[in-house]
């Protein structure tokens, strides 16, 4: 279990978030608890899309797994080989969990026929959206926001409208813009191919 | 888009697309594995009571929901079995 004490957490959240996945893991072992608040926020999304959309377990047992899967991370953050990998640690942790868990509710079927076909290019495709949200981080907040608002949150455009305190004829441009800009970062970031 | 790869197709569509299938977690549950390490806190210091003390030790067993309630810990299954699990073994 980590330490929760004799620790520096003066750092503001805003420092965590600017963090690698493997330097916030080295401070949630150091006993950071800002820390460990940075990491349940970023990787949240990630556990409960894999409960949900690739095992499609019902609500009450997404919400157990989630529990059991940051429980454990908490408990054996210590053992992780490569800081880095947590993602991906988190991913097989959850996937192991669910497997359990639709086990559990299945007693007359094969164990190879509990976990769906789909479940791989489910997390794939997580792993895409992940790499994606590290892009959108990059840009200004106000991007940030009305993405994260309109696409994952599927807010509508009265809802965003009313929220950023903005005209709502101005919501569907201004999102229009920032996948631009979302754009514009993804090919600053894609790797140079040989013209040779 | 393909996927399980580094993301290299740029169409703005696909874009929405991609980061529509990462959605909040409800806040509560978010809320609930932030408080872990103080859960735990509290977890360890009601093990502690109990193990001094033999009438508090057996309202932990016989209603360890309403003893993490009081304790301000969200009486969840995982929380529930520590307790159960630790008081077991002594």
């Amino acid at each position: 279990m980590l330490q929760t004490v004799g620790v520096d957490t003066v750092e503001a959240m805003g420092m965590h978030a600017q963090l690698t996945d493997g330097q916030l893991v080295a401070r949630c072992r150091a006993g950071d608890q800002q820390a460990w608040h940075e990491l349940v926020d970023r990787f949240s999304r990630y556990v409960y899309a894999i409960a949900i959309q690739a095992f499609k377990l019902p609500e009450h047992d997404a919400e157990d797994i989630f529990q059991e899967v940051f429980t454990r991370a908490y408990e054996h953050l210590h053992k992780l080989r490569d800081d880095e990998a947590i993602r991906p640690w988190l991913a097989q942790l959850t996937r192991r969990l669910c497997i359990d868990r639709l086990r559990a509710g299945a007693h007359e079927q094969p164990e190879e026929s509990v976990e769906p076909r789909d479940v791989d290019d489910t997390i794939a495709r997580l792993d895409d959206s992940m790499a994606l949200h590290d892009a959108l981080a990059i840009l200004p907040d106000s991007c940030q926001d009305i993405l994260d608002r309109f696409f994952a949150r599927d807010e509508s455009y009265r809802t965003i409208s009313e929220a950023l305190e903005v005209p709502a004829g101005t919501i569907a441009s201004r999102i229009s813009r920032c996948l631009a800009k979302l754009k514009v970062e993804l090919e600053g970031r894609k790797p140079e191919t040989s013209t040779s | 888009m393909s996927t399980g790869e580094q993301v290299t197709s740029y169409d703005e569509e696909q874009l929405g697309e991609l980061l529509s299938v990462l959605p909040p977690a409800p806040e509560a549950w978010v809320q609930a594995a932030k408080e872990l390490p103080v859960a735990r806190q509290r977890l360890e210091e009601i093990l502690e009571r109990a193990s001094v003390d033999e009438s508090y030790r057996r309202r932990v067993v016989a209603d360890p929901e309403t003893v993490l309630e009081e304790a301000d810990v969200v009486a969840h299954t995982q929380n529930i079995e520590i307790i159960r699990r630790r008081l077991d073994e002594k």
